[in-house]
């Protein structure tokens, strides 16, 4: 099954400066692993020493925040979209 | 005196990178506001020694009238920065609202009035569209909520700089109409302001624009320090004990605190440990219920509230906001719609001054929290009123009293008048009961 990812500009060094990216995934955390394994380092960047998603960083599936789904475990299928966004924005 | 002037005039660069406030990351003093390490918030660093050399009551007070008298702490190079008059609001001693709250010295910092679109933005945008001509861009921008879109369109108006802003569809009409008579391109987008902002993240970096809080922020928020800086000054030079002030990014908040330290490590004040309490509203208070519930991390919620001006569901500076908070033992606190509009009724009524919805959440959780005992009445207490209630009328609309149309003879003058005497008596007695 393949997913849509919007990376942000930090993350495009990683991507060979493309701002879109297709992969696989079942859930959030499996498609950090699979980010990984395709642009090594990149996962570093997005979770801390513990594995979980750093704080300031925010993760949509289809236009909704997985705070408001089921975080990491929130479930992706085929043809989902899936944006990474710095969270330090506006005010 | 001549001398002091010149040597502000002359002086040096005082901020000197960009730095990660998570993991402390420098960087380059560029259009830049993640860390590519680990997503923190990049703040301007600053040569303290060198603010300390160039920095004197006397001098600050020789300068002008306006934010750029702290110009040695501000992130802008040049010496001529886009000044419009942006700052140096009133300091207001509310004696009847203090009596009606029972506390004895409350003052209102009033950026109701704030120059020229009356609100605290224009102190933020001033800074930030200062620093985008800096770095070179012609077109800036931002993701709004009402008011930083009239600053922004204004202040890029007078700077001659391409303006393109976005705000969420829904907005009161003063701020819609506020914002277009400065003719920028106006988006109006289909969401909340979260949504309006994660937008605008995606956009930051396609078209080559100033987001002056987005790829500007670090430069943008510097400028709220300066609400803390004519508090200290305009109080003789001394801190308060106490500070109100709303919460919705979290980013005034955070600065003010900041402004109050900036202040001590340059020597023109005592320190002290002021307190510091936040107000969010019930329909948007990701950050009060993270206080209460006692945790150090936000879960973002959906807005629901007539605050819209400070309605953000996913705070950028929320966690930091917390951290102020619970400093000293401060608080933060939320309250209803019905509240909201009743603080905006009781600033209005005991010291003639018409705020916004955001400027009703601090009045009514500044009620709140002295009812609650958690302000102290001998506290010398700071309200920051921070937007102007002629943007937002539909929230007081059905609210207010209404005009005794009368014929133009003094009978029915006399008759109306009567009958207004009556309608007051009554609203006495319900009130007494």
């Amino acid at each position: 099954m393949s997913v849509k990812v919007l990376i942000p500009t930090p993350l495009q060094k990683f991507t060979n400066d493309e701002a879109t990216v297709e992969c696989d995934g079942s859930d959030i955390g499996n498609l950090m692993d699979e980010l990984e394994s395709k642009f090594p380092g990149i996962k570093k960047r997005l979770c801390d020493d513990q594995g979980e998603l750093r704080r300031f960083v925010n993760f949509y599936v289809n236009s909704e925040d997985i705070r408001f789904l089921d975080n990491k475990a929130t479930a992706l299928k085929d043809g989902d979209e899936v944006s990474i966004v710095p969270a330090v924005a506006g005010g | 005196m001549t001398q002091a002037i010149e040597r502000l005039r002359t002086s040096q660069q005082t901020f000197t990178a960009l730095k990660c406030k998570e993991c402390g990351e420098r960087y380059e003093l560029g259009a830049k506001h993640v860390c590519e390490e680990c997503f923190g918030p990049l703040e301007v660093a600053y040569d303290y020694t060198a603010i300390k050399n160039q920095v004197s009551r006397e001098i600050i007070e020789a300068g002008p009238h306006s934010i750029w008298r702290y110009k040695a702490f501000l992130p802008v190079e040049s010496d001529t920065p886009i000044d419009v008059g942006t700052g140096m609001t009133p300091l207001l001693k509310a004696n009847r609202l203090a009596r009606q709250l029972g506390i004895k010295e409350l003052y209102i910092k009033n950026d109701a009035v704030n120059m020229p679109t009356l609100s605290f933005k224009d102190r933020v945008v001033s800074v930030a569209l200062s620093r985008a001509k800096e770095l070179g861009f012609t077109t800036v921008s931002c993701a709004s909520t009402g008011n930083l879109a009239n600053s922004t369109a204004a202040i890029a108006a007078h700077a001659g700089l391409e303006c393109c802003v976005f705000i969420p569809s829904d907005l009161e009409a003063g701020k819609i109409l506020g914002t277009l008579i400065y003719d920028p391109t106006l988006m109006a987008v289909k969401g909340n302001y979260d949504q309006v902002n994660r937008l605008c993240s995606e956009v930051a970096n396609t078209h080559g624009w100033g987001f002056v809080n987005i790829n500007l922020r670090p430069y943008y928020s510097e400028g709220s320090k300066t609400l803390g800086f004519e508090v200290a000054e305009q109080l003789g030079w001394e801190l308060p004990d106490h500070i109100v002030a709303p919460l919705a990014s979290g980013s005034l908040f955070t600065k003010i605190y900041k402004g109050f330290n900036e202040f001590v490590e340059a020597g023109l004040v005592a320190a002290k440990d002021v307190r510091f309490s936040g107000a969010q509203a019930e329909g948007c208070s990701p950050i009060s219920q993270a206080y209460k519930e006692g945790r150090d991390f936000i879960k973002p919620v959906k807005p629901n509230t007539i605050a819209n001006s400070i309605a953000i569901g996913n705070p950028a500076d929320g966690v930091y906001a917390l951290e102020v908070a619970r400093k000293p033992h401060g608080n933060i606190e939320d309250v209803t719609d019905e509240e909201i509009v009743a603080g905006m009724k009781l600033l209005a009524e005991t010291e003639g001054i018409f705020t916004e919805t955001a400027g009703g959440t601090t009045i009514a959780v500044l009620k709140k929290l002295v009812e609650a005992g958690k302000i102290n009445p001998e506290e010398r207490t700071v309200a920051f009123i921070t937007g102007n209630g002629l943007k937002t009328t539909e929230a007081v609309q059905s609210h207010i009293g209404e005009p005794h149309t009368i014929e133009p003879k003094l009978e029915s003058f006399e008759r109306a008048w009567e009958r207004a005497g009556t309608l007051n008596r009554l609203d006495w007695q319900q009130t007494q009961v």
